[in-house]
């Protein structure tokens, strides 16, 4: 058994070495060792407490049969998990996170002796407040990622689930979540601890089914925040640094991507969770619905273009991983290169379903990842590139966002495809994005539409290159 | 006059919050989504909670509604570590700097 001071020095490291484990993340050369920073920390944070217990009964076999069972899963799912699937991964990780927090929180509420926050019934304040906070977050998370990771899996509709006094009702719950906690602290009682918990899964659940599938790089990085205030949340319940530093880390984490999303789509963080977005759009899509000329071609065609070109830019988006077409991409990517024809990838911050989506996929397809470039560091390029070859994106290359102010998605960085000499679109149809607004650049003169499956399409412009 | 624990622990909770605000806009977009895996592996740091519900029965007894809890949070918060971790580390080794060419 070691001294309280010296395992919360430990606790203090390991927090630091999670620090650590982020920094890392500044650059791919650094990040494997970041990594292993993260494991370490874990590693010490578990073992001290152990130690600190000094409590080598049979419990603690079976805390090691606990272990052993959920990091065989961990690992197993880790290992099997394509790489297209990572959002519901990731949503389905918060979920395990949001819960385990409920857990230990109930746990704590009904052994308070065990946590030495007081005795039943009689738990110390600011514990029982600390505890029902990171119990609700938790519940929050778990119920919210559960939505998530169902809209992502494509078990549930993407399509936001709108109603009469949606938002009043939220609030009204918002509301009795807080008045719950008070009632709770005043009074102690169990069934009102119960109450708390149900009214917070209620709430998570009723959170996210508005928000529609394309904002799931918000809502996955806004319940990523949540899982860290939970963490934090039971982190002063327990009175432990190594949780209350990672809390605050993963927190602010989270709700930087979710800036970061909402800035790439030039909008508000309250409309994106406010949702609805996406299915109420039907009358601003009806207004332009003449038919208007579009020139469509062949894998034939698509090949010729690029052979001829000296420069080609791939701007890929969501409709690439779902067709799973980034190995076949890259085929086609190193015959141009044979050709000595320069390629660059352009990757608008909310492509994909996650943040970083697209960039896995391209690394996972062997593509290095100084070809690949952000919109900030590549927007000018187009303008001097013969060729964009535009796979899976929609909306992200609208030029409709600079021009018309109507627009919903009017002031959206947009990727400046059609400044290229000729644009290749990849698509299945002519049906609208996410957005639910006609593209414009589907009708540019220099535009050539490729109608058909993205992984297909690709693979027959290989053959014919 | 002898300062609240408390205290400290929100002062070491709102420098946090600046630390990993700093430190996450330093993160490189291409690396965001091994961000967020890792950042689920290291918040299931809860475990530490966990184990202190499981143990937390006495010889007679391991087993009680408060440590079964412990055990099931301590499965589910070790799923995520192991699966957090090695999913990143599966990730990360993937990027990779174009070759020298020939």
């Amino acid at each position: 058994m070691i001294s309280a001071n010296l395992s919360a020095i430990f606790y203090l490291i390991s927090g630091v070495l999670f620090i650590l484990a982020l920094r890392g993340l500044s650059s791919p050369e650094t990040s494997r060792q970041g990594n292993l920073f993260g494991i370490l920390g874990m590693i010490i944070a578990v073992t001290v407490t152990f130690l600190s217990i000094g409590n080598f009964s049979t419990g603690f076999i079976f805390v090691l049969i606990f272990i052993l069972l959920g990091g065989s899963i961990g690992a197993f799912i880790a290992y099997r998990i394509p790489m297209t699937a990572m959002p519901e991964l990731v949503a389905g990780f918060h979920s395990l996170v949001g819960l385990a927090a409920v857990f230990v929180a109930i746990s704590a509420f009904l052994n308070p002796e065990a946590f030495n926050l007081g005795t039943k019934g009689n738990i110390k304040l600011g514990s029982l407040i600390e505890m029902s906070i990171g119990a609700a977050v938790g519940a929050i998370t778990f119920s919210g990622s559960i939505i998530a990771f169902l809209k992502l899996q494509g078990i549930m509709s993407g399509s936001p689930i709108v109603f009469k006094g949606q938002h009043p009702l939220n609030a009204i719950i918002l509301i009795s979540i807080v008045v719950l906690i008070y009632l709770l602290c005043a009074s102690q009682s169990s069934n009102l601890f119960w109450v708390l918990l149900a009214v917070s899964f209620l709430i998570g659940f009723l959170l996210i089914i508005p928000i529609g599938g394309a904002d799931m790089p918000v809502v996955i990085s806004m319940l990523n925040s949540y899982s860290g205030w939970a963490a934090a949340g039971i982190g002063f319940t327990l009175e432990n640094t190594a949780l209350i530093i990672t809390g605050a880390l993963v927190g602010s984490s989270g709700a930087i991507l979710s800036y970061i999303m909402c800035k790439g789509m030039n909008r508000s963080f309250f409309n994106v969770i406010l949702g609805g977005f996406g299915a109420t759009d039907s009358s601003s899509s009806s207004v332009n619905k003449e038919q208007r000329p579009v020139k469509s071609g062949n894998a034939d065609d698509a090949a010729f273009l690029m052979k001829n070109a000296s420069s080609v830019i791939i701007v890929p988006g969501y409709g690439m991983a779902v067709a799973q077409a980034q190995h076949a991409l890259r085929e086609m990517v190193d015959t141009l290169k044979k050709n000595d024809i320069k390629v660059s990838y352009a990757i608008h911050p909310v492509a994909g379903r996650m943040p970083g989506h697209m960039n896995v996929l391209l690394a996972e397809a062997n593509v290095p990842y100084d070809e690949v470039f952000e919109l900030e560091e590549i927007n000018n390029d187009f303008a001097n590139a013969d060729v964009a070859f535009v796979i899976g994106a929609n909306d992200v290359t609208n030029p409709v966002a600079k021009t018309d102010p109507q627009s919903p998605i009017y002031g959206m960085p947009v990727l400046d495809v059609e400044k290229c000499k000729s644009v290749l679109f990849v698509k299945r149809s002519l049906s609208p994005g996410y957005a639910g607004i006609d593209n414009d650049l589907f009708y540019k003169e220099n535009t050539l539409m490729l109608f058909a499956d993205a992984k297909k399409m690709t693979e027959d412009i290989t053959k014919n290159l | 006059m002898e300062i609240d624990p408390l205290i400290f622990r929100l002062s070491i909770f709102i420098l946090s919050i600046f630390v990993g605000y700093y430190v996450v806009w330093s993160v490189t977009p291409s690396l965001h989504t091994p961000l967020m895996s890792v950042t689920n592996a290291i918040s299931s740091v809860i475990i530490v909670g966990a184990i202190i519900a499981g143990l937390s029965g006495n010889s007679e007894s391991i087993f009680n509604t408060s440590s079964i809890f412990g055990f099931l949070a301590i499965a589910l918060a070790a799923i995520n570590i192991f699966g957090g971790f090695l999913v990143t580390q599966r990730m990360l080794a993937m990027y990779k700097k174009k070759k020298k060419e020939k």
